[in-house]
């Protein structure tokens, strides 16, 4: 990561404003930046989606291949997720191995997926032990403006719900189907800004919180997955509303990825 | 077309002189430039050209990081293409592979030589093109995207750099390959032409040509890359004639 | 402020087409040949065997005895004499350095500020992420930028904050005799210090600080139309406190189609008899 300093009385304002329940951008503490989704945004996937937050945005693809099952499920699909964080997304972003932070934004959208069992792998089993579908979900992010988490999810989730089994193109049916998507998980991250915890940190906000909380849940009010990131603290009372918030927010982003 | 793996080979000129996809020989594939797509880098650019789609993105002139790259009488060009895994038919593993450490690397030498790095030594002008979707013609795209990038970014510069591939289909030289005239044609060329002075900054080729071939290729290369300048001009007015950013990649 | 040239006659490019107008001044872009009527080119602009183009994106400006272009875009590059607002990224033992948004950080050497340090104690003075006003002094052959808090109003800050925008459109926020900014100023009791580097200092009540920031980022996204000023002035009179008292707020009633930048008098604006009207074919 370059060294990008931020100005502390940026920081310090960020703070105050949030004592008085604003935000820099004139948000208010409960809401999102414009959320914007455009499925089948790439040709060459068998499921894709462009989804924006504000100005972040991120490209998400999916692709299924067949390939082996893994030795110790052989009844089971395969499904991998990776996000990209491009250095064209951001000044602080430096081309290299990935950093931890991609690693992590990789991670926690794949465990929202699993968990929620969005797919389930053993309808992607072809041939027990021998072959299998292979899906692969690869989120790009090309502008980084706070909150990856969040627009990957959500562009991962899209593209899922438009994906097609190229079943034909691999000679395994007569015809391609849709993906069968089960669950949709949806990821709600929020930062500390002092004692107020606001929800769609912006980029500057995510420099000056104190602590990040991101929870997913699914479209039956469960929790699948949560990530405490950054340095900071939540108390359980703050989860637990937090968890509301989530449910919430996570309805909203559905509705945006089923309908697009 | 056949299925994946199939050796058939798709018809690439018809007998009445149309390519696969109905275009004449001498016809460029539709192509939208948005300047200013992005809202973090200094200077962007997003192309769709045929079924490409292409963002670009120039940060700087900037300190360079590793400083021992830096050179004491210039900026240097730094330049990364990559391709996202979703971009091509067969998934492709992030992380660099050999084919576009060497198109960031003719890349990065193609805008060197046109951009006055001497007014800013001791700095870098890092360009990043990410291929979102593929279909022939990915680094030229690059190229077009990178060069409205660098304008967009003030970077001072001879001129834009239109850039196209020209090649060879069914014994016949052909304007802006497609994928499967890429694939399945005879010889693929791109070139990326300086309008000010006419002289090429990127050129490479693969394939079998005359020398005839070869000039009738050149020529009709910089004829498609004129018309290709007109349009990279006509992106940068519409973003700056009324001012404001642009809408963005999808607009 | 007339300059006697002839109306109708403009460059052609390599192309044929002429470049396009905006409003009162020509764009231009980087390879497009500029007709500079017997003026020396200037920043912004190359010459080969005798002819003149544009190198940058951006406005024509011819100002005898130079014509040249100035960007429209692009990173803060520094003058000298400029004020800029830049934040600490790195203390050494003899000098800070100062993001200013240029290309480079600039070195603040320990001699350029008011206060007696001893070398190593650069710390105490000022750490990593603290904010300040500088005036740049010199730039040297190799790109190195001097930068000197000696001298009125230059220092650290404390409180406040900070609102970048593009340094192009700093003339905006500044305003023909500072005009917009008395606006901002006076409507919502924030002192406003504008870096040339598009960095901006702001401090006051809290609503006022939001305000600005509003306000500002309606000159960089519209900074290019007409009527700027009054859309200002609409939204700062559209957010008052109810209980706010005052009058209808002024505005200049000729708008500033050109507003100068207060440290180079060379940008004063003329009457707009530069390339006025759409280009004759």
């Amino acid at each position: 990561m370059t060294n990008e300093v931020t100005a502390e009385i940026l920081a310090t304002h960020i703070l105050d404003l949030a004592r008085e329940g604003r935000r820099l951008d004139g948000r208010a503490i409960d809401e999102y930046r414009k959320v914007t989704v455009e499925p089948g945004f790439v040709a060459s996937a068998d499921g894709s989606a462009l989804a924006r937050i504000g100005p972040t945005a991120v490209v998400a693809g999916v692709k299924l291949e067949l390939g082996k099952p893994f030795p110790d499920t052989p009844n089971a699909g395969v499904l991998t997720t990776n996000a990209e964080l491009v250095p064209l997304s951001n000044p602080t972003f430096e081309p290299g191995p990935p950093h931890p932070r991609a690693i992590e934004v990789s991670r926690v959208i794949d465990r929202a997926i699993r968990a929620a069992e969005a797919i389930d792998l053993t309808k992607l089993c072809v041939t027990p032990g021998e072959k299998t579908w292979v899906c692969y979900v690869d989120v790009h992010v090309i502008d980084h403006s706070g909150n990856l988490i969040d627009a990957g999810s959500l562009a991962a989730l899209t593209a899922l719900l438009h994906a097609t089994l190229p079943a034909k193109r691999f000679g395994v049916a007569e015809s391609d189907s849709r993906l069968d998507v089960r669950h949709k998980p949806v990821e709600t991250t929020f930062v500390r800004l002092g004692d107020a915890i606001v929800v769609d940190p912006s980029f500057d906000e995510e420099l000056a919180c104190q602590g990040r909380l991101t929870i997913a849940t699914d479209e039956a009010s469960n929790i699948v997955a949560m990530q405490k990131g950054l340095i900071g603290a939540f108390s359980p009372e703050d989860v637990k509303s937090l968890a509301e918030r989530a449910f919430h927010h996570g309805d909203r982003m559905r509705k945006l990825a089923e309908g697009a | 077309m056949g299925s994946v793996g199939a050796k058939e080979v798709p018809v690439l000129l018809s007998p009445d002189g149309k390519r696969i996809d109905g275009r004449q020989l001498d016809e460029l594939r539709s192509m939208r430039i948005v300047a200013g797509a992005l809202h973090q880098a200094d200077g962007s650019a997003f192309v769709e050209w045929g079924a490409n789609k292409v963002m670009a993105a120039v940060y700087g002139p900037r300190e360079v990081h590793p400083r021992h790259l830096q050179q004491n009488n210039k900026a240097i060009v730094q330049c990364k293409y990559n391709m996202a895994a979703f971009s091509v038919d067969e998934r492709k593993r992030p992380g660099l592979d050999r084919r576009s450490q060497e198109i960031s690397k003719v890349i990065a030498e193609a805008f060197e030589s046109v951009i006055f790095v001497e007014e800013f030594p001791r700095t870098s002008i890092d360009i990043y093109i990410e291929v979102l979707q593929a279909n022939a013609g990915t680094r030229c795209a690059g190229v077009v995207a990178a060069s409205v990038a660098l304008a967009d970014a003030g970077i001072p510069m001879v001129d834009l750099l239109p850039a196209v591939a020209v090649g060879k289909v069914a014994g016949q030289i052909a304007l802006d390959l497609k994928k499967e005239e890429d694939n399945f044609g005879e010889a693929d060329l791109p070139m990326a032409l300086v309008p000010q002075s006419g002289r090429l900054v990127l050129l490479q080729m693969e394939g079998h040509m005359t020398a005839e071939e070869l000039s009738k290729s050149l020529d009709l290369g910089v004829v498609g890359c004129r018309a290709i300048y007109e349009k990279m001009k006509q992106a940068l007015r519409d973003r700056y004639q009324l001012g404001g950013p642009a809408e963005g990649a999808s607009a | 402020m007339g300059h006697g040239h002839r109306r109708g006659h403009r460059g052609r490019g390599p192309g044929g087409v002429p470049p396009r107008t905006d409003g009162e001044r020509t764009l231009v872009l980087p390879g497009e040949e500029i007709d500079v009527r017997g003026l020396q080119p200037g920043p912004g602009t190359y010459r080969v065997e005798g002819r003149t183009y544009a190198s940058v994106l951006g406005l024509l400006s011819r100002r005898p005895p130079v014509v040249r272009v100035i960007p429209l875009s692009g990173r803060y590059l520094p003058k000298p004499q400029d004020i800029v607002v830049g934040t600490v990224t790195d203390v050494q033992t003899t000098f800070w350095l100062l993001d200013i948004a240029a290309p480079r950080w600039a070195p603040l050497h320990m001699t350029g500020t008011p206060w007696k340090i001893d070398v190593g104690e650069l710390g105490q003075y000022l750490r990593v992420g603290d904010t300040v006003v500088v005036a740049i002094e010199s730039i040297d052959p190799t790109g190195r930028i001097g930068v000197t808090m000696l001298g009125d109003d230059l220092g650290k800050v404390d409180g406040g904050t900070v609102v970048t925008i593009s340094p192009a459109k700093v003339p905006r926020v500044i305003g023909r005799s500072g005009s917009m900014i008395q606006m901002l100023s006076a409507e919502t009791g924030c002192r406003i210090a504008v870096g040339q580097n598009g960095r901006i200092w702001v401090d006051g009540p809290a609503d006022g600080m939001v305000r600005v920031r509003e306000a500002l980022r309606l000159i960089e996204e519209e900074g290019q139309r007409s009527g700027l000023t009054e859309r200002v002035a609409g939204y700062l009179g559209s957010t008052r406190d109810p209980n706010d008292a005052r009058g209808p707020i002024p505005t200049p009633t000729r708008p500033p189609f050109e507003p100068p930048s207060p440290l180079d008098p060379g940008d004063e604006p003329d009457d707009g008899d530069d390339e006025v009207g759409p280009a004759p074919f």
